[in-house]
């Protein structure tokens, strides 16, 4: 009976409102999201631009690397630049990203301390023009953005890597967010399957609903041994009228978006995603289908404002983690 | 948006599937189950030579009742040929004959075989010894030495026999064996010393059967007279072993050319074969039914394009393990469809010696791609070098197993090289990226979904009803349909998405 316990009866599930992988496939991306518009989010560049046409806050590009040719110049292009960060322009799960913190006597330093000479960062963008990051293997461009100083209030929740913040927006609407902090066992990255924690976010306020790490409930960051309980993203209003704005600027109907949160220049589209994963109802303890049901009733054409408002007014929910003993109340 | 058309088109699907299956099993009496009938070899020769403009005369043996089979019926296509057949004491003989031919010809004769255990052979008489033509000197000397040591060892004409092949071609290969077989080939060199020993010897062709073989050719093995038992005895010219494999059939057995062509060069013959199981009587009445609308089946193509039909059908079962598995249960394979050209090499190496080479390859694969990542190249290249790699570990593997005596190892060629080169190249980069454990998660769910995939796809009653009835296909596309339209859980979901409904108490 033990091997039973690990397993779910799909009745629960359904109960819980929890979306699967082929539900997620055919009812949602199949549906809302047009195979024509996937370029638009698959290749990072002309995100990036379409966001700049749209308003919409994004890392500042330092410049572009298109041919193996341009390799040599990167050294160039990258003078007078402290921290910067190099991505495929087509690479997912985020593969093939390189963040040099700060530049020291030609040396670049990684936020593990690690030091690369410009040889070995011009090797790095160099598989990257050749495909191997890329969806296929197909030929790519290097994006080199300046570095994101992300807030000081988030740094304790984070062990080197920069924290992001992933929103469902579903027809416009942010239906669940969560925030991915790195840790130790993650490598740096923010990636829940390597053992990154996963915050549930509050849609109405931004705060922490509950955290989760290799799917177990998890209450304090393992690296900093911070509590999970006091987070709260500051500007919360404003990042989820730049979540919900990427529906008209990409006319993909379920969209996952990744935003930062910067010291000076506030929250940051950083990429979308037409094909977002499903652990974001494990960080937040509930199953997408009831909110997803929701929007879908609701009719086109309604303002971003209006769709933040009623996102926030019907998603509210109370802290799991404000619960437990130890922890003082997040906010007022 | 209506999803009416969605099922319309699945039931039709299914409906003309299952029609025009029970169609074919009422009207020609192909059974669901492809036990209780007869096996049936299906042959196929294929003639090719250039004719010189003017009259060219073919002559093919042909096979007869023999032990363990029986000739059923007989085809020859050959456009603008007079056909007579032939018989006498020897055997049987086709003979194409035309006034004027030029360019590249092909004359096709094709015969099914039912495999009969209790089929004989017409009594036989011994033809009187062969005149043995004389051995020149030193010749003559190395052939007596050889006849006298192995007469010496020998009781009689069966163990002389074995004794002479092992001599000739066997390990006590000798310095007189050597000279000989400068001057005859093997088999011819056994049978003449054999005559002139005075024992009856010929040398027969025979072609060994194997299910959806192509190009194949004949080859060469002894029968001797045995006098007390009064019949012929079969002797592999290679191994001396005595008797007749079940697989083994005896095309030529009179001692001739088993093709012979005047007025055409660059000829040869070159033969197919399939097995199918039927009943007797369809059997038979497979000849009157063709031709009409109705029975549209691979068995009206010529043999070879059935042979490769018979594995072709099969893969939608593949795809359909594959659909089944990662759409029900949530399995990740790499590469959504090399599972199903993986179980397609496996049917043809057998599993364990497929796991075996597939696990070897990949593992020898990803240590040398390893050393590749070093070099810094670009992804077309890497992986070109990475093809290059399989190929020569597939090479030494094969040469390995040849010398430690493996032919089973002998089959890791039937692979494909392409597909396993992207599988070590995407292992290597996932292991880079997301450590050893995603790979054997991937890996493993890939060797699963092939082994899975070849279990159902080497089934004797799949491979029996894909190859006998076309409107299975349908069928499958429906169901596949049917898996693409499914929304609920995959099952390994039930696991991962557990600690969500049991979150009331959290720990």
């Amino acid at each position: 009976m033990s091997w039973f316990k690990d397993w779910a009866w799909p009745g629960r599930l359904r109960d819980k409102g929890i979306i699967g992988m082929n539900r997620r496939n055919i009812r949602y991306i199949g549906r809302y999201n047009s195979r024509r518009l996937y370029p638009l989010v698959d290749d990072k560049l002309k995100t990036k631009l379409l966001a700049q046409q749209y308003g919409i806050t994004t890392p500042e590009l330092i410049g572009t690397v298109t041919t193996q040719f341009g390799v040599k110049h990167i050294g160039d292009m990258l003078t007078g630049h402290n921290g910067f960060v190099i991505k495929p322009a087509k690479g997912s799960g985020g593969k093939g990203i390189l963040v040099i913190e700060k530049v020291v006597d030609n040396q670049f330093v990684k936020p593990s301390g690690a030091h690369l000479t410009l040889e070995d960062v011009e090797r790095h963008v160099s598989n990257i023009l050749s495909g191997l990051y890329s969806l296929g293997g197909s030929p790519d461009v290097a994006l080199i953005e300046t570095l994101i100083n992300f807030d000081e209030s988030l740094m304790a929740y984070t062990y080197e890597g920069v924290p992001d913040i992933r929103v469902i927006v579903f027809k416009g609407y942010p239906v669940m967010a969560m925030m991915r902090l790195s840790t130790a066992a993650s490598d740096g990255k923010a990636n829940l399957h390597q053992g990154a924690v996963g915050v549930g976010l509050n849609i109405a306020t931004g705060e922490a609903l509950r955290g989760v790490q290799f799917d177990r409930p998890c209450f304090s960051h393992p690296d900093t041994g911070h509590d999970l309980a006091s987070l709260v993203v500051p500007q919360w209003d404003t990042l989820l009228n730049l979540a919900a704005g990427c529906y008209e600027m990409t006319g993909l109907g379920y969209l996952g978006t990744d935003m930062v949160l910067d010291r000076q220049h506030g929250p940051m589209l950083l990429e979308l995603n037409a094909r977002p994963g499903l652990a974001i109802q494990m960080t937040n303890g509930e199953g997408l289908r009831r909110r997803l049901d929701l929007i879908e009733r609701q009719p086109e054409g309604v303002s971003v404002a209006k769709r933040v408002a009623f996102a926030q007014y019907h998603f509210a929910r109370k802290s799991e983690l404000a619960e437990t003993p130890d922890t003082t109340t997040a906010s007022a | 948006m209506s999803r009416l058309p969605f099922y319309v088109i699945v039931g039709l699907l299914l409906v003309a599937g299952i029609a025009t299956s029970v169609h074919r099993h009422l009207q020609f009496e192909i059974p669901w189950v492809p036990g209780e009938q007869r096996q049936v070899w299906e042959i196929e020769a294929v003639i090719n030579f250039n004719a010189q403009n003017g009259p060219v005369q073919v002559d093919l043996a042909l096979p007869s009742h023999q032990n363990g089979f029986r000739v059923l019926t007989e085809n020859t296509a050959s456009s603008g040929y007079g056909l007579a057949y032939k018989a006498d004491e020897l055997g049987r003989q086709a003979q194409w004959t035309t006034r004027d031919a030029a360019g590249s010809q092909q004359l096709y004769y094709s015969v099914q075989m039912l495999v009969s255990p209790d089929a004989r052979p017409p009594i036989q008489t011994p033809p009187g010894l062969a005149s043995t033509t004389p051995w020149e000197s030193p010749y003559d000397s190395a052939a007596s030495q050889l006849i006298d040591r192995a007469w010496a060892r020998s009781a009689n004409n069966a163990t002389f026999t074995r004794e002479l092949i092992l001599d000739v071609n066997g390990e006590r290969q000798g310095e007189s064996a050597r000279l000989l077989l400068t001057q005859e080939t093997p088999s011819a060199l056994i049978v003449r010393l054999l005559n002139q020993a005075g024992v009856q010897a010929r040398e027969v062709s025979g072609l060994v059967l194997e299910d959806g073989r192509r190009r194949q050719s004949l080859s060469s093995w002894i029968q001797v007279f045995d006098e007390s038992a009064n019949q012929w005895s079969l002797f592999n010219p290679i191994t001396g072993e005595q008797g007749q494999p079940d697989n083994l059939l005896l095309w030529e057995t009179g001692g001739r050319a088993v093709l012979e062509v005047q007025g055409g060069t660059n000829s040869r013959v070159s033969f197919s074969m399939l097995t199918h199981h039927q009943p007797a009587s369809a059997a038979v009445r497979n000849h009157y039914s063709e031709d009409t609308l109705l029975n549209f089946s691979i068995h009206s193509l010529p043999l070879e394009e059935q042979a490769l039909f018979q594995t072709i059908l099969l893969i939608p079962i593949g795809a359909l393990v594959v659909v089944f598995l990662r759409v029900l249960v949530g399995i990740k394979t790499s590469g959504t469809f090399m599972p199903v050209l993986i179980a397609l090499a496996f049917i043809q190496t057998t599993l364990p010696t497929g796991l075996i080479g597939f696990l070897l390859i990949v593992a020898v694969g990803l240590i040398i791609r390893n050393y590749l990542s070093y070099l810094n190249l670009l992804l077309v290249a890497r992986v070109s070098a990475v093809i290059i790699t399989v190929i020569a570990i597939i090479s030494i593997f094969t040469v390995l197993a040849y010398r430690m005596g493996l032919s089973a190892g002998l089959t890791v060629t039937f692979f494909p090289m392409i597909i396993l080169a992207w599988t070590i190249e995407r292992m290597s980069i996932l292991w880079e990226e997301e450590g050893p454990k995603q790979v054997l998660i991937q890996g493993g769910g890939s060797l699963l979904t092939a082994v899975l995939a070849y279990l159902a796809m080497n089934n004797p009653w799949v491979r029996h009803i894909t190859f006998n009835f076309l409107g299975v296909q349908l069928i499958l596309m429906a169901l596949i349909l049917l898996l693409g339209n499914y929304t609920g859980y995959r099952l390994l979901e039930l696991r991962r998405f557990k600690p969500i409904t049991d979150d009331e108490k959290p720990s």
